[in-house]
């Protein structure tokens, strides 16, 4: 399809423009009209979906996509944007569209105890507050309606299994029901009402839960399938003054913000309830992060760290894979198969698995490394030694990567190249100094910079090999080896408590930091290119 | 919280921030980094599960699947439903999430201490259940799956640290943990054992397997309120009996007796206990099939507290259904939790495929007339106290075990539970 296109030129006379058309081959045609369809058909698809939801962005999104794509791919006028628009559509979806929603996330309080609306946490508060009352009977429920079992009305037709009498409970309060036949303490028919089963039971669950037979004492309600229960709530919900009151007590409950969030809290500052709810705190998770002076020191730190891990790991296992490639590359190497085989071995075995054992080698007492060495030194006990643990560690996974990488860049440096270099004098290290590793950064360059993005990133090793420890008592939250992708993810998922908006804030950071410092590789890698 | 699922967090962390982050390293494509493979990977374990389409929709992980399945269909057929029992991992957080989203399962099956958090989210619905009934489960469980007076989970499991020991190089039951420490140095000194007394510590420190001896030496965490509930403004952490905690702590650790030591990990404990290199294991039931396998003599009570000192009180944990407050099929979900599930008889199918110590007391005592060791897994989980689930206790595990490592490892044992306790104060102030 690709040569296909690129055989029009890309002006064309109004003249010729009838001419081309012919020249397309058929099956080209129809895959193209067939993949067209297959798009439009699958955003007319989605399209109920989405209104149903009310995703307007997600509507305008598909539907200028659909545009767009028929727009460039039917007519024949935007050549390059034919090859642009996939990866800009990509691009959009996986990286710019990530980046908003994290940024708008960054602008609210969402987290443990904000993630549901006003609302709904006022409606569960007060649905959470309904007690049984004690000693009251346990009904034999059916569920009947005099409508529609789909629709209702219902009616609750109840048996109290003390004395086998039935009774029909509505929204109005609880009626005898004589003529009900009852069946093994359940109403089983009765005039006038359609029993429902199990599953319209079920499938009515929401109406029925509005349903309450106000009796003295507080008011029955459905149980289940087959049993009701008389219960009662304190609370009562004040629409207009937004307030909830206990009736018991008196107390008034009102929304009163505390800390980056609201809660129902009364005139003593007794919380009703820990639940509180999602909103907007416009850019106070970024006047945290850069006010906070903990926090901005411990980013610092980690931010700091972080560059070493990445520039060190980047270093050793390039050095290290580099020799090895050279010396392996040397025909007088016998066996260098077997060789190259052996040193892909760290590289074949999955890094979870690798780094749970090195996690063990580590260990003081039972540990693989001090019972070699002699040594008795407590590798994750201390911030520096740990951090040398580590580097070594992620040295071990990430040389046979280099390795391979750099095995192949030399056996595409043309041999004469260094034969010429040894003729006039610049053999052995002058050699490879002036000639070979300027040539091999080229191909290896941009794989450096990809390498070094990953380690700023990589969470399993610090994850797996520390847990980003060691810790000091002060500060639970930054650890001694916490690379800022560790310490972000304990920030928004950690063990107190998920903190969305928060640890958005910082991913967004992260985000700029992490674009910068590519940003100024990339300029660096430009300059190697220079070489030749 | 007894083996950190270091993994599945791993997995869901990956997802949430590489999409922002790694995003901007220019080159947004090629994963391959050093250790290339695995970014991918992980991230596709994270999507959240998918709600499986049926009447009735339960959560649970992967050690309860079949137990769970089993009861699940019975009710199925006696209902003419259809339904689906799905292991999750990471099953909290992805439970809240989902739910949160309306995609989320009728019923979810796990630990107490999740209430707190679960119900600040709104995720799950108090349960009816009558007097008469709730009396038939030990009272440890009911108080544990009860939050702001309610009822919120149907117990069928309790859990609690035990002492496990291996009577071949240790014939004795000790009466007082220093009798055990006593034994366990001797041994250590004669070279027949690596290790003292194995109670996980490691570089981050086990709040957990080091409560009982921190309660037995005086210390709590939370204190209760007048009905019973744990109150977040009532920290003992850092508190006078917590100092003097600290140092005896510091005397048993590295820089004094080495009965404790931070070598000793939530990787290694068991291991090393089944491996003969250790005389005692400080445990819970999860640790049973390996001790039973390792082919010594071996033994199990409650954990005795130190030598004229408080007892020694575990954080006992108990496992429950729940019902899910978005759920599709309400009326199923509860008749499921409060109707089936609450029998003798899911219970007895819950104990036998799962092999949790039961919370009913009849199912107790007819599992001890087969099981006698099971009377020791059941004394533990009745002298500890519940595991607090008010979602304060999340800010501290993690300071408090790393304050039991460093004083291990021979930082002064006071200053650092004084410390820990202002950290802890601040975090939930």
């Amino acid at each position: 399809m690709v040569s296909q296109q690129l055989r029009p030129a890309p002006q064309e006379s109004p003249a010729s423009h009838a001419a081309p058309r012919g020249s397309r081959s058929v099956p080209v045609l129809l895959l193209k009209v067939l993949v067209l369809a297959v798009v439009i058909s699958t955003v007319v698809a989605l399209t109920p979906a989405l209104v149903a939801a009310e995703r307007w962005g997600f509507l305008v999104f598909f539907w200028v996509l659909v545009l767009l794509v028929v727009a460039v791919y039917a007519t024949r006028r935007a050549i390059p944007l034919k090859y642009l628009l996939p990866g800009a559509v990509l691009l959009f979806s996986f990286v710019v569209y990530p980046v908003i929603s994290t940024f708008q996330v960054s602008l609210t309080n969402l987290g443990d105890g904000t993630r549901a609306t006003r609302e709904e946490a006022t409606a569960q508060i007060l649905g959470a507050s309904v007690v049984q009352a004690p000693d009251a009977p346990r009904y034999n429920l059916s569920v009947a309606t005099t409508g529609s079992p789909s629709a209702g009305p219902y009616a609750f037709l109840l048996v109290d299994p003390a004395t086998g009498e039935a009774s029909v409970g509505t929204d109005e309060g609880l009626e005898p029901l004589p003529d009900a036949t009852v069946t093994d303490g359940f109403v089983t028919a009765a005039d006038g009402y359609e029993l429902l089963t199990p599953v319209q039971v079920n499938d009515a669950s929401a109406q029925l839960a509005d349903l309450t037979v106000p009796v003295d004492g507080g008011a029955i309600r459905q149980l289940g399938i087959r049993q009701a229960f008389l219960g009662s709530t304190p609370l009562v919900y004040d629409e207009d003054a937004e307030t909830i009151t206990n009736t018991d007590t008196g107390a008034v409950y009102a929304p009163t913000l505390q800390g980056d969030r609201e809660y129902y809290v009364s005139a003593d500052g007794q919380r009703l309830s820990d639940q509180s709810w999602a909103a907007d705190v416009g850019l106070a998770n970024y006047v945290r992060a850069f006010t906070d002076a903990r926090i901005l020191s411990d980013f610092l730190g980690t931010f700091g760290w972080t560059l070493v891990f990445a520039t060190l790991s980047v270093a050793t296992t390039f050095a290290l894979g580099t020799v090895l490639a050279i010396v392996l590359n040397d025909r007088r190497v016998r066996g260098q198969k077997v060789y190259r085989s052996v040193l892909l071995l760290p590289y074949a075995i999955p890094s979870f698995i690798s780094l749970l054992l090195w996690s063990g080698f580590w260990n003081t007492d039972f540990g693989l490394i001090n019972d070699l060495t002699g040594l008795s030194v407590n590798w994750f006990g201390g911030e520096t030694t740990a951090k040398v643990a580590v580097i070594l560690t992620n040295l071990w996974l990430g040389f046979p990567y280099m390795f391979l990488v750099v095995t192949g860049a030399l056996q595409a440096i043309p041999e004469d190249l260094k034969e010429a270099a040894g003729l006039d004098g610049a053999g052995g290290f002058t050699g490879f100094r002036t000639i070979t590793f300027p040539l091999l950064l080229i191909p290896t360059a941009p794989l450096l910079v990809a390498s070094f993005a990953f380690n700023f990133n990589n969470f399993n090793t610090i994850f797996l090999l520390t847990g980003g420890g060691p810790f000091t008592p002060d500060n639970p939250t930054a650890g001694g080896t916490d690379l800022l992708i560790s310490y972000t993810i304990r920030l928004a998922f950690g063990a107190s408590g998920a903190q969305f908006g928060f640890a958005s804030a910082i991913a967004v950071l992260l985000f700029i930091l992490t674009g910068v410092v590519a940003a100024l590789q990339f300029r660096l890698t430009r300059r190697l290119e220079d070489v030749i | 919280m007894r083996i950190p699922l270091r993994a599945a967090v791993a997995a869901v962390g990956i997802a949430a921030l590489t999409a922002g982050c790694s995003g901007g390293s220019g080159d947004g494509a090629a994963p391959a980094g050093t250790t290339a493979p695995e970014g991918g990977a992980s991230a596709e374990e994270t999507g959240a599960p998918a709600r499986d389409d049926a009447d009735l929709v339960i959560w649970t992980d992967e050690l309860k699947i079949d137990p769970v399945t089993q009861i699940a269909e019975q009710f199925g057929e006696e209902n003419g439903i259809s339904v689906a029992v799905q292991a999750v991992t990471d099953l909290q957080a992805n439970f809240i999430t989902a739910n949160a989203a309306s995609n989320g399962p009728d019923v979810v099956v796990g630990a107490h201490d999740w209430i707190g958090n679960m119900v600040q989210n709104g995720a799950i619905d108090p349960l009816q259940i009558t007097a008469d009934q709730l009396g038939q489960y030990s009272e440890v469980a009911v108080d544990a799956v009860t939050y702001d007076d309610q009822l919120y989970g149907l117990p069928y499991g309790v859990e609690a640290l035990v002492l496990y020991r291996n009577t071949d190089l240790a014939p004795e039951a000790p009466a007082t943990l220093d009798d055990a420490f006593a034994t366990g140095l001797q041994l250590k000194e004669a070279g027949t054992v690596e290790s003292a007394f194995n109670l996980p510590v490691g570089e981050l420190g086990d709040a957990y397997h080091m409560q009982p001896l921190y309660t037995s030496l005086g210390g709590y965490v939370f204190g209760r309120d007048a009905s019973g509930a744990y109150d977040p403004t009532d920290l003992g952490v850092g508190d006078e009996a917590s100092q003097a905690a600290g140092a005896r702590i510091q005397e048993l650790g590295e820089g004094g007796s080495g009965v404790l030591t931070r070598s000793v990990s939530g990787d290694n404990s068991i291991a090393l206990f089944a491996d003969g290199q250790a005389p005692y294991l400080l445990s819970g039931p999860w640790a049973r099939a390996d001790v039973e396998a390792a082919g010594f003599g071996w033994d199990v009570q409650a954990v005795p507290g130190f030598a004229g000192a408080e007892p020694a009180q575990p954080f006992t944990g108990v496992q429950a259904f729940y019902v899910a407050s978005n759920g599709t099929n309400k009326a199923f979900a509860q008749e499921f939790v409060t109707g089936t599930m609450n029998t003798e008889e899911a219970m007895q199918t819950m104990y036998d495929g799962a092999n949790i110590p039961p919370s009913l007391v009849s199912l107790q005592e007819s599992e001890v007339a087969a099981d006698p060791q099971l009377q020791a897994y059941l004394d533990a989980a009745n002298a500890g106290e519940p595991m607090p689930s008010i979602p304060q206790m999340g800010a501290v595990f993690e300071p408090l075990g790393q304050a039991y490592s460093a004083i291990i490892g021979g930082a002064d044992g006071a200053e650092t539970m004084v410390q820990t306790g202002d950290t802890i104060r601040a975090a939930i102030s």
